[in-house]
Parts: structure tokens; sequence; C-alpha cells
């Protein structure tokens, strides 16, 4: 190649806006996967390349790297991607697509702290670029915990691997948790921002992934529906759920210590916050939709009193789902002491004209009633009732639900008679789902993070201003529940979290929804 | 669920239809639109499971046409199944005697109410689809003239001079890895393309529409070049700095040359009805490069590309309001946009009489029809509207 990064690239004849089958694939490139033994990296990063592939949406030539403390040859590592590609791929497994794929596949064994074996990764890297085609284009997937960031991340400074040549590019992929509190996130971003510039940076979070946030913006801004009723005149309330039926798995060593506010509140709950509440940005581009986003953060008001308007909580063994499950305090490795918080709720304000007074409440907890996650924006009720008290007896909120996950999407919910003579009134369900495209066939939450990493298209991926921003929120929260001391208010495995978080909105006159 | 229904007629299947959601004791609609099948006894097996197949992706009213024989009393028989691998409900239409000639009155009440229509001929597909009686039904006219057995070439070309916005051709669609692939050649190798090659079995009409396509792009002259195949074996990119090759001898993994890189494999599977299917049915409004693509491979073939220009202009319009002059009599809105639809497609007749003259070619009888089309359409709507 005549060093094409230095081609100011004529318009490709063969594209055109029109021509909307056309996929986007990624300019030549590869990826470099450190912490390839993880679980993330198996059941979910290596499938979702294959299903990549497998839809053409690779660029010819696309390598993968593997960089892990293992004492295994190139081979080696093709089958243990093979066999993570068999179990989790969800598209057909085809051999051209895994030959085509496997002829990339390098591995390189290594510490972090290894010398030897970052030289050994830069000299894969250039030998891809030249057997290969990859052009100098490598994206690095940081699959480890944090803790080994500033190593790794040091490292590729120190190897030149962080700087492309001739107009290349090098992208850094880091996964949540991005810090533990403001000041950590603060010196995680100062460590990363050394080495690499912002834009550069890709913060995944795959809960927003990128099906999710469009639907949100194409519900708010696309229809006429909705946007009147918007706003703090006709909404009661906002309550944004994601719970989980499973507990905390393998996660143990990760988990102590972290929590759920940390662990979900602070990122996926509050990024779909400002997705809800935010103003209509001027355009879909990176730059104004993290505009809009921000200054939703930024006038986030917290409770006056923290003990009321927030809860949290420690499963306990019981019965989930038709099975007798352990409680937190007795999975392996917690120790008996642990006060980590399973279960979070907080309830927030937002100081804009839009919203003065509507309450957001975020909850996420561990082995719940069941997986899912949801946005209700729920509405007041009418102002006047034309009917006799009897008739609207049970009828409660309308209610606009966004069901992010695991049926995405869209629940309005209203009165309506009950057939029959008597005048009654009740909540009926107006249904709406996406297709089966959901689980069959549109691409992943990963597929599409990983492809907008390789085309470097960063508009929803969070900045480290929102990451910020967010633990500015978070913080106090935090702090305050440390200051007390108290243990968290024990549930029941497969219930819907403590008494604290129903008392929490009944002092308010509200109830949570059973998602 | 599974129904059969003998004698019977469009509100009878209706009716069931809404019984059957009923009982499933969800009887809110999730579909987003109709498609139409039009088949035969020989193939709806197929076409249908790939139809269901497809409405995972988009839930749609499957409308399965078989016409049988036009002799005998007429007669609709109907099979509807609900669920089973779809999403959506399924009806299979049995039309024979007089009935097949009016299949549109069977399908008519059966639509969706507003939303799209897509009808797709899986096998022999009428030479001008948009004049045709379930074909005017529809946003979108899917035919796919691989699957005639001969004169596929000649057939292309037939529908390519009929062309109007909302139709395509699965023969398009069968090209899009290849595009995306030359595209991404291009996103690599910005170089100026000064001539090229496209080697594919003799009769493989979406070779010609490749070619057809980089010719239209690129604005060079691609040779069309035959060879064993399977499908299309071969795209050659000439520039300066060298060639840039797909090639795919196997029908399954394609070598893929750019100039000053190193040869890589790129899997480039030939993709199944259903894929194709749901990816045309991704996007409703017309497909513009088609058109372009279509008009070029009119032009290479010495003929006079079909008037699209000006048909383009509706396309501003929604998609019911240029549909028919019968709709905008229905909904009594006649006056601008009736004189807006007959607009272009007076002029489609004069410039296809105008051909006809030069070429004197099958566009002349197909002018005819048309007229005689929209006369017949509007004598029913002023039926309709009266009653």
């Amino acid at each position: 190649m005549t060093s094409p990064g230095t081609v100011v690239p004529d318009p490709n004849p063969l594209r055109d806006d029109q021509d909307r089958r056309l996929p986007q694939i990624a300019g030549p490139c590869g990826m470099v996967i450190f912490g390839v033994t993880g679980d993330l990296s198996r059941k979910k990063l290596m499938p979702a390349i294959y299903d990549l592939a497998n839809r053409g949406l690779l660029p010819p030539g696309f390598s993968l790297v593997g960089f892990a403390r293992r004492d295994w040859a190139h081979q080696d590592f093709a089958s243990i991607v093979h066999d993570a590609v068999k179990e989790y791929a969800r598209t057909e497994y085809r051999d051209e697509v895994w030959n085509q794929l496997a002829e990339g596949f390098r591995f390189v064994p290594g510490d972090f702290a290894d010398d030897v074996a970052f030289d050994q990764l830069r000299t894969t890297i250039e030998d891809l670029d030249r057997e290969r085609g990859t052009a100098g284009n490598h994206a690095f997937y940081l699959s480890v915990p944090p803790k080994f960031f500033p190593d790794v991340i040091g490292q590729l400074k120190e190897h030149g691997l962080a700087d492309g040549q001739h107009g290349s590019w090098r992208r850094v992929v880091v996964e949540k948790p991005f810090g533990h509190d403001l000041k950590s996130a603060q010196e995680l971003n100062a460590i990363v921002s050394q080495v690499f510039a912002p834009e550069s940076v890709f913060r995944i979070d795959h809960y927003l992934g990128k099906e999710t946030v469009q639907n949100i913006l194409a519900l708010r801004f696309a229809n006429q529906l909705f946007e009147p009723v918007w706003n703090s005149h006709y909404v009661d309330h906002v309550q944004i759920t994601m719970a989980e039926d499973i507990g905390i798995g393998g996660r143990a060593g990760y988990y102590d210590g972290i929590g759920a506010a940390r662990d979900v509140i602070q990122n996926h709950l509050l990024q779909l916050m400002a997705l809800i509440a935010m103003e209509e940005p001027t355009s879909f581009d990176a730059h104004n939709l993290r505009t809009e986003k921000q200054k939703i953060l930024r006038s986030v008001k917290l409770p006056d009193d923290l003990d009321l308007h927030t809860s949290r909580g420690q499963y306990v063994a019981g019965w989930a789902g038709g099975e007798k499950v352990k409680g937190f305090t007795d999975e392996d490795d917690i120790p008996k002491s642990s006060t980590t918080e399973t279960f979070a709720a907080i309830a927030l304000e937002i100081d804009t004209r839009r919203w003065a007074g509507v309450p957001f409440y975020l909850r996420h907890g561990k082995r719940l009633g069941r997986r899912v996650t949801e946005v209700a924006v729920v509405f007041k009720r009418a102002p006047h009732l034309p009917f006799t008290q009897t008739a609207t007896e049970e009828l409660g909120h309308n209610a606009l639900v966004i069901r992010v996950q695991p049926d995405e999407g869209v629940t309005v919910r209203f009165g309506s008679k009950v057939p029959g003579t008597a005048m009654e009134l009740r909540d009926v369900n107006m249904d709406f789902a996406y297709g089966g495209a959901f689980v069959e066939s549109s691409p992943e939450a990963y597929e599409r993070l990983i492809l907008d990493v390789l085309l470097g298209e960063p508009p929803l991926f969070p900045q480290h201003e929102e990451v910020e921003l967010s633990w500015r929120i978070l913080d106090p929260i935090l702090e305050h529940w440390e200051s007390v001391g108290k243990k968290p208010d024990p549930y029941s495995a497969g219930t819907w979290g403590p008494t604290s978080a129903d008392e929490m909105l009944a002092r308010q006159g509200r109830n949570w929804r059973r998602p | 669920m599974a129904l059969e229904m003998t004698g019977t007629n469009a509100s009878k299947i209706a009716a069931a239809l809404l019984e059957a959601r009923r009982q499933a004791g969800s009887p809110s609609m999730g579909m987003v639109m109709t498609l139409v099948v039009v088949t035969d006894e020989g193939d709806h097996y197929d076409s249908l499971r790939a139809a269901r197949a497809v409405s995972r992706e988009h839930p749609s009213r499957i409308l399965g046409v078989i016409r049988r024989s036009g002799r005998g009393a007429a007669n609709l028989d109907a099979e509807i199944k609900i669920g089973d691998g779809g999403s959506g409900e399924q009806v299979l239409l049995r039309m024979t005697g007089e009935l097949t000639k009016h299949p549109e009155s069977v399908v008519l009440p059966l639509l969706l109410p507003d939303s799209p229509v897509v009808v797709w001929w899986p096998g022999k597909a009428p030479d001008d689809p948009a004049r045709d009686a379930l074909g005017a039904l529809a946003q979108r006219r899917i035919t796919d003239m691989a699957a005639i057995s001969r004169g596929r070439a000649h057939a292309l070309l037939q529908q390519a001079l009929n062309y109007e916005p909302g139709n395509t051709d699965l023969t398009w669609t069968r090209l899009t890895p290849w595009r995306a692939l030359l595209a991404a050649a291009l996103d690599q190798y910005p170089a100026k393309v000064t001539g090229g090659e496209v080697a594919a079995e003799g009769s493989n009409p979406s070779a010609d529409l490749l070619a057809a396509w980089l010719c239209d792009r690129l604005g060079v002259d691609i040779e069309r070049t035959r060879s064993k195949g399977p499908g299309i074996t071969s795209v050659r990119l000439a520039t300066g700095g060298g060639d840039i090759e797909i090639s795919r001898p196997d029908g399954v993994l394609a070598r893929f040359s750019i100039p000053n890189a190193p040869e890589r494999p790129v899997a480039l599977k030939r993709r199944l009805t259903a894929e194709l299917l749901a990816e045309d049915m991704r996007r409703l409004d017309p497909d513009d490069i088609y058109a372009d693509t279509v008009k070029r491979l009119c032009r290479l073939a010495g003929r006079r590309p079909p008037n699209i220009e000006e048909t383009l202009s509706t396309k501003q319009d929604p998609p019911q309001s240029r549909r028919t002059p019968r709709d905008t009599a229905k909904t009594g809105k006649p006056a601008k946009i009736a004189a807006k639809t007959a607009g272009p497609r007076k002029s489609a007749t004069k410039a296809a009489k105008k051909g006809t003259k030069k070429t004197g070619t099958p566009t002349a009888a197909h002018s005819r029809t048309r007229t005689s089309t929209t006369k017949k359409a509007a004598r029913k709507s002023t039926r309709k509207s009266t009653r």
C-alpha cells in the first residue's frame, strides 16, 4: 500500500449516501486483546468478532492478537477462540469464515511487566502489517481489571505501540468500571489520556449498545406523540430499573467492596437517565449528544436526606425461580462480614424547567425476581375523573415503559373500560415488540461496539467528563453510606429487594412497578 | 395453530384471523407490514418458509397466493397458520376458476391497515410488476430473475425497461456483499479505476447488474466475461498502480487483493433467500442506486432506459398516494395528487411510445397495458366511491 494514511481520500465512487444496502466495513485493522483468557473475552468478544466476520463487516485481513500469561503457541490460542466461537457465537458456524479469521490469529505470551513480551507484541503487530495488510491500525482492548491499566498503558507507550505511524490509528478500549470514585476515575483518566488522545479512548458500556440508545432517541425525537407530555406537567416520576436474577457468580473478587451502586448505577442507569431526560440535541453527532447528556448530569440534585431517599440491600439465602440459592455472604470468596450492597436504589431530581419536581428513581440489584432492564415514565393521574369513586378504584397511573432487555420494546399502560354493563375502569397494556430481530439476527451490543471502535465512531461511548460527572452524583451517596456504617438491609433472594426500598417510595406516596 | 377453510372469502378469512388472535390470548398485533408471496403449488413450501423466517425480523402478515387452473367454477381455499417458526400470521390462498384473474380482490381486504405492502414473486414474475394487479397494491415489488430457468438475461432487461420506483430484484440484493467488498477495496486503495472485468457463469443476471453498476459508478467500460461459475467468480478493477481483484472460484471463499498489500482470504458466501428478502425489506423506499444501475443496463444493451427521472419526483409523496388514482378518488382528495401521479405516468407512456418507434420492442405493448390498467383502476374507483 502506498502509505494509505497520507493519501487524501477522494470520495469513493462506489459509495453513495443513497446506497443504504452497503454496510460500512472498517478499514484495514487489527485488534489486540489483553486478558484474553477471561470470561468476557471468551463469552463476548471472540464470538462477537466471529459474528462480525460472518456478517462480512470486518475488513479483509483483520487480525486478532491475544496477550496473556499463558504458555501458548498461536495454534493453542486459535483453538481456544474456536471453542469460544462454537459455543457462544450467535450466527451459524462456517468453516470458510473461520479459516479467513484464523489466518490472522497470533498469540503473545507474557506478563504486563514483561518488556520482552511487549517487544514481541510490537514485532507481531509489525509482521501483521506486512503479512495481513493491517496498515498499522490497531485497537487495544483492555479486558483486564483496572488495577492493571497503568501497567499495560505504560508499556504500550514505552514500546512505541501507542502511536500510529503515517496517519494510521491506535485506539484503546476500556471496560467499566471506570474507577471506583471520582478521584480514582480522574487518576485513571490521567493515565490513559497521557498516552491516548480523548477521541482514541473508547469506554465500553455494553448495556448502552447502539440499538437501545437509538431506540430511545427514535421514540423521543421522531414522534410528535410523546414530546408534548415529556415534562413535569404530565410526568409524575420516572423509574429506571435494572434487575438481575443471577447472583455474583464468579465475580466475587471484583464485586466485594464495589457493590451495586458503583457496578451499575454509576454507569448504565445514569446514562439511561440522561438519555430519557435530555433536551433534543441539535444533531445526533457525538459532540451534540454528549453536550445534552452532560447538561442533565450537571443539573442532577441529590435529595437532602440521603437516609430517607436511598436504600441498599444484600441478598440472603432463599428460593429464586424454583431453585435454592445461597446468600451473598455465603458465596465463595465473600467474607461473612461483607457490607457490600447487592441492591441499591436512589432518588434523584433534575433541576431544569422540564423536570422540576419530578423524581427519578434508579434501582439495581442481583438475585431479584427476574432479569429485566426498563425505563418507566409514569404519568400523573387525570386531574378530574368524571366517574364514580368505585369505577376508578382499580385505575392506576398511565405509564410509558421502554423495555431495554430482554424483551426489547415499548409498553403503554392506560385505563380502559372493563367489558360489561357496569362502568368500571382498569389498567391495560399496549405492547410493541421489536420483532425477533433482537434475538435472531441483528448485531449484539458487543458487535456494534467493536465495529464502532474499528470504524472510529465514538458517539455512544461516554467520555471522561460524563464518567466524572456521574461520580460526582454518586460519591456523596457512597460517602454517606460509608459514614453511617450500617449493614445493608437483607432481602430474600428471588424477591424485589429490601423493604427499605419500598418504604423509600411509599414516603412519597408512590410504589415501585413490578417490572 | 393451523386452520383450513374451503370455499371461503376474504371476510371469513379476516374473521378467522381475528378469532385466532383472540384465542391465543393476545389480541394485539405487532405486525408491521404485509408480505404477499405470489407462488405456485410446486414452490410454495420453500418460499413461505423463507417468508416466515423473514417475519422474525419484520413481523408481518404473509399472504401466499397460488393461482391454480383458470377453468371451472371460481373458488377460494385458505390455509391459516399462526406461530410455527414465524412471527405474525400466514394465510395461503388457493384460487381457481375466474378468480385467478382477480387475486387482488382477495388480497386487498386482507392487507394490514395503514402499513406497507411488499409483493414478492419467488419464481416467474410479471414483465411489468408495477402494473400487475397485485404489484399495484405494493410499495415494494420484489422479483427474482435468477429463479427463472431460461432467458434470464432477457428477463432482467425486461424488468429494467419496466422499472418503476419500488421495484427491486433479488439478483441485485445478491450483490451486496460483492459491492461492499469492492467499495472497501477502493476505501483502502483510493485510485482512479481505468477499466475492469466481471467474470461469471454464462447466464448470471447478477453479474450483468454488477458490471452495469461498476460502469455507472466508475464511468469506465467493464468487460463481462464468462467462466464456469458458480455464480460470479471474479471482479477485477484496473488502476494505474495495478489491479484490484476479488476472486471466488468455489462460491465460498474469496481472495481479496489490492496493489501493494498481501492477498487475503474473505468469506463471501452465497446467501439464503430468507437473508436476501430480509435485506430487501429493511428499506421500503425506492432503491435509487438500483434505478441508476438498471438505467445503465438498458443503455448498455442499446435500449432506451425507463424514464425514471420524472417518476422519481413522485418519491416525495407518501407511498399510498402515488400508488393508484384509485386511492385518491377514495379519499376524496382528487385534484392535486391525482395530477401529480398522472403527470409522470403520462409522460412515461409518451416516452415509451417514442422509444418504440426507434426500436419496435415490447415496450409498446406495455404502454398500452399501462393506460388500460389506469383506466380500469379509475373505473373501479368510481364504482367504489359511488357505493
